[in-house]
């Protein structure tokens, strides 16, 4: 690394920490983006509904519901800059039978109050018309043509490459500790990997914000709790769903909602259950039940069967505001993102302006580049596209993941990129290899050998996402006594 | 290889199924014959396949899969056929253009005036029967296992448990009690095994592998690597049965929870699956409903031995070649084939009338439920019964064959259709 002192150390390189570290890029300043996992946005950024909110949802004159509000027009700009995949298919909240129906027009009213554009209650034959799934018990809809999806994963990933791009450093594998302090003053961090110093430390470490909050010795009584919830995600050639569904929102949140992603999949998801431990991504038979009845509610020709990939996420719940209303946390840390990614450059954008509150003199830096460079995907090109790509790059033309159409040039690309991906989970969220109807069952012996071969490691010491995650043990007998021989 | 712009006869996958089609389809007549392969060798899954059983029927040899496989690639090559290896088809138009992606050829595309597709099959994931718990490293497919350990040299795991009765997991659980690794149970939520029944025998009997009817998982256990399951009995609907949980220790869990022939180039150029088999819908040539595209082996139905891969890619290739060589044959009079009693599927799904004055046509089909005491099984149409034999027992895990022969001819003209049923004899 170039040194151990820092304007600015971000603790935590998730969607968040990533956004706010490709803000501060753009200024004179030298940062450093840490996180505790062999990969950026492994916690809660990798696992959600991925849906850019227009902002109807929040309480008015929440912070959540002001940043979704001045957040959501941000995304077209950012999505064209970085180069990630982001849509507007537009949400619907559809009401089933007519007892439902009053809750749109609640939702409608605390839109106009939020200030959300584009909103409109729409009819059960107009949303039929617009979504022939549709359960016909349909009683209405309100549709909200903001509405976004995008993937944030590959949100992180460009986010933070645009910032190493424009000099900030990145750490991976690398475990907060605690606070250097100067009396009262933090000065740096303490990690496994030694002491950094900085002038500002920004806390984004999502679910243990918390606990790094703690270790700062304020606000002992602010805790975040993981709540869970787990999705399905269904065969892009069995189903195709058109837009964004949630049903009317209960006193629980939003509910399970059906929707389409960028990669053409349709998931189902979340239920909701508050639990103790920070890392349990499991899944549960009742919870899978759970969300397959509440999917149905919206689209009652779900079948699970259809079903080729399951996970959890876990979404940091702070108590800030419904155990003790009176504390302001907003100066001292952006703790809460509970749901989605929604609100994510307003927020970056608040901890600048947090910054500059406090007296940081930001100064823009002469030749910053707003722009991440796409690299080639495979699978959504054309046969001509594909042609001149392989034409220029014979690695290209090795497909890898037979699902997905992942090529091996695009895997090699992706572990020499700005922000290596040294791990086969690290590939597949980059490349969406694996993801498809085998699950990585033909692409994964060939992954290793690949990030074996380029990394210039042995096939045991390949992990599936860090230490402790390795594929293989050890040789065969016979393998052994090849080499031995 | 500088390959042609268009041939007669185009071959996808080099498996046992392919293989055998394209010598076939060179031998009858096939001017130019061309197998594309996505790997770097020939022979498709039978190069992991170590194990031995392969051959008694084609071949009257107890052969391992990579010298049965040997044998087709020799002869393939003696008799001419060409090949693409390294070679991935990314499209198929119902006109039999392929547009093909490979690392020493680029991005092309080549035409064929037949097709066979011979893509074989995939295994069931993790996903698609929706093992609940956490999602370490360390939950693998028993193929997947198996191309570590044969090809590669690797072990996957040092502790293993193994859902599910397939055939390729009792040969996971034998080989990997070889390298010295523990396979402490193969589990299985059906009441009667899924594979066959000398696996049980030779695999998990032999070594004393515990195999624990209706039983699954209940919940991986484990953060980055497996580091136990827990396991639970199930009644006869599948509920788990209260009281019943045991956590078992290991490091990997490998899952033999069935096959699933891979179709998605077929879909792409407009052939029609099957929904019970899920492979396409076939005549008794192997003939697809798109005209000139034929299919062969685990790409059809997944079959039990690979002999009979072999009998179905010279089926598909000899009449890939006719079509190929005339193109002009007049349209075919079926008769429609059904699964009667006891029956999941009968494949072909429909015969030519008048297929029979050409010689036997093979009826293959796979029992819903097993019955362990003596069957009929039995061909029929609405007014005759056409043929009948005997069997010791039905399973599901085992391919049924029944041979419809010329003498029947006259039987099968006359039918509206055919119905094919597995009933004990007790009940006839």
């Amino acid at each position: 690394m170039k040194n151990s002192t820092y304007d600015f150390i971000i603790i935590g390189a998730g969607v968040v920490g990533s956004m706010i570290a490709r803000w501060l890029s753009r200024y004179q300043a030298d940062i450093l983006l840490i996180d505790k996992e062999a990969d950026i946005g492994m916690g809660a950024t990798a696992a959600n509904s991925a849906i850019v909110h227009p902002g109807y949802d929040p309480q008015p004159g929440s912070l959540k519901a002001l940043t979704n509000v001045r957040a959501n027009p941000m995304w077209d700009q950012l999505s064209a800059e970085l180069n990630f995949a982001f849509q507007r298919p537009g949400d619907f909240v559809v009401a089933i039978g007519e007892q439902e129906l009053p809750i749109l027009d609640t939702l409608y009213q605390q839109g106009v109050k939020n200030g959300v554009p584009g909103m409109k209650i729409i009819s059960a034959a107009e949303m039929l018309e617009r979504e022939p799934l549709i359960n016909p018990e349909v009683s209405g809809a309100l549709w909200a043509s903001t509405g976004g999806i995008c993937d944030p994963f590959q949100v992180t990933v460009a986010a933070a490459e645009n910032a190493v791009l424009n000099g900030a450093e990145v750490l991976l594998e690398t475990e907060f500790l605690d606070f250097l302090m100067e009396g009262s003053r933090v000065v740096g961090v303490r990690t496994n990997r030694g002491d950094f110093f900085a002038r500002w430390v920004i806390n984004a470490a999502g679910i243990y914000a918390d606990a790094v909050m703690h270790k700062a010795g304020v606000r002992p009584e602010f805790v975040i709790k993981p709540r869970r919830g787990e999705y399905f995600v269904l065969d892009s050639a069995d189903i195709r769903t058109r837009n964004i569904y949630f049903p009317v929102p209960t006193e629980k949140g939003k509910g399970i909602l059906v929707t389409n992603t960028v990669h053409g999949n349709t998931i189902i998801g979340p239920n909701a259950n508050i639990i103790d431990d920070k890392e349990d991504t499991s899944c549960t038979r009742d919870g899978l039940e759970e969300i397959s009845q509440g999917a149905r509610k919206l689209i009652p020709s779900i079948r699970l069967r259809t079903v080729i990939g399951t996970f959890a996420g876990l979404r940091p719940m702070g108590n800030a505001r419904s155990q003790n209303p009176a504390i302001d946390y907003g100066n001292d840390f952006v703790i809460e993102i509970p749901q989605s990614v929604q609100g994510l450059p307003a927020i970056a954008e608040m901890v600048v302006d947090l910054l500059k509150d406090a007296g940081e003199k930001l100064v823009e830096k002469k030749g910053w580049d707003p722009i991440r460079p796409a690299r080639p995907r495979f699978r959504t090109m054309s046969h001509a596209q594909r042609q001149a790509l392989c034409a220029a790059d014979p690695a290209y033309g090795r497909v890898i993941c037979r699902c997905e159409n992942v090529t091996e040039g695009e895997i090699v690309r992706e572990i020499h990129a700005p922000i290596p991906a040294t791990t086969y989970d690290a590939i597949k969220r980059r490349t969406w290899l694996g993801t498809g109807r085998c699950q990585g069952g033909f692409d994964m012996s060939r992954v290793v050998t690949i990030l074996s071969r380029e990394l210039g490691i042995s096939l045991l010491e390949v992990t599936k996402r860090g230490g402790g995650s390795e594929f293989l043990f050890r040789q065969t007998k016979d393998k052994e006594a090849q080499d031995a021989a | 290889m500088q390959h042609k712009e268009i041939y007669d006869v185009v071959v996808i996958g080099a498996g046992p199924g392919g293989l055998a089609a394209a010598i076939e389809a060179k031998k009858a007549g096939a001017r130019d014959v061309l197998v594309i392969e996505r790997d770097v060798e020939l022979g498709g899954i039978l190069l992991q396949c170590i194990h031995n059983g392969f051959g008694l029927q084609t071949f009257k040899e107890d052969l391992p899969g990579p010298e049965y496989a040997q044998r087709f690639i020799n002869e393939a090559r003696a008799v001419g056929v060409e090949f693409l290896l390294d070679t991935m088809v990314m499209d198929l138009t119902p006109q039999r253009r392929l547009h093909l992606s490979s690392r020493q050829y680029g991005y092309f595309t080549l035409d064929a005036r037949a097709v066979v597709l011979a893509m074989g099959c995939r295994e069931r994931t993790r996903a698609q029967i929706r093992i609940p718990g956490m999602r370490p490293n360390g939950v693998f497919t028993a193929g997947t296992a198996q191309r570590w350990v044969n090809v590669e040299g690797y072990m996957p795991g040092k502790n293993f448990v193994i859902l599910g009765s397939g055939d390729i997991g009792m040969i996971m659980a034998r080989r990997l009690t070889f390298e010295g690794a523990k396979v402490s149970r193969v589990l299985e939520i059906q009441s009667y095994l899924s594979g066959l029944s000398r696996n049980y025998v030779q695999c998990l009997q032999d070594w004393d592998i515990p195999l624990q009817l209706q039983h699954t998982i209940k919940r991986v256990i484990g953060k980055n690597r497996v580091e136990a399951v827990e396991t639970v009995a199930v009644d006869d609907h599948w509920n788990f049965v209260p009281g019943s949980e045991e956590i078992i220790p290991c490091d990997t869990l490998l899952l033999s929870v069935g096959l699933i022939p891979e179709n998605e180039l077929s879909k792409k150029a407009g052939v029609m699956l099957d929904p019970v088999t899920s492979g396409p819908f076939v005549d008794e040539r192997f003939q697809t409903s798109v005209p000139g595209i034929f299919a062969a082996g685990n790409v059809v139905h997944v079959y039990d031995l690979v002999d009979y891969v072999s009998v179905a890619g010279n089926t598909a290739g000899t009449h890939a070649a006719r079509y190929a060589l005339d193109e002009s044959e007049v349209e075919a009079d079926y008769v429609p084939l059904k699964a009667g009693k006891n029956v999941r599927y009968v494949v072909p799904h429909k015969l030519d009338r008048n297929a029979l004055e050409a010689g036997d046509v093979q009826l293959q089909l796979r029992v819903t439920q097993p019955i362990e005491e003596d069957v009929w099984l039995e061909v029929r149409s609405e007014s005759a019964s056409i043929v009948r034999r005997s069997e010791r027992y039905a399973r599901p895990g085992e391919m049924v064959t029944i041979l419809l022969k010329p003498g029947m001819a006259e039987a099968v003209r006359k039918a509206e259709s055919l119905t094919v049923d597995v009933y004990p004899k007790a009940e006839a």
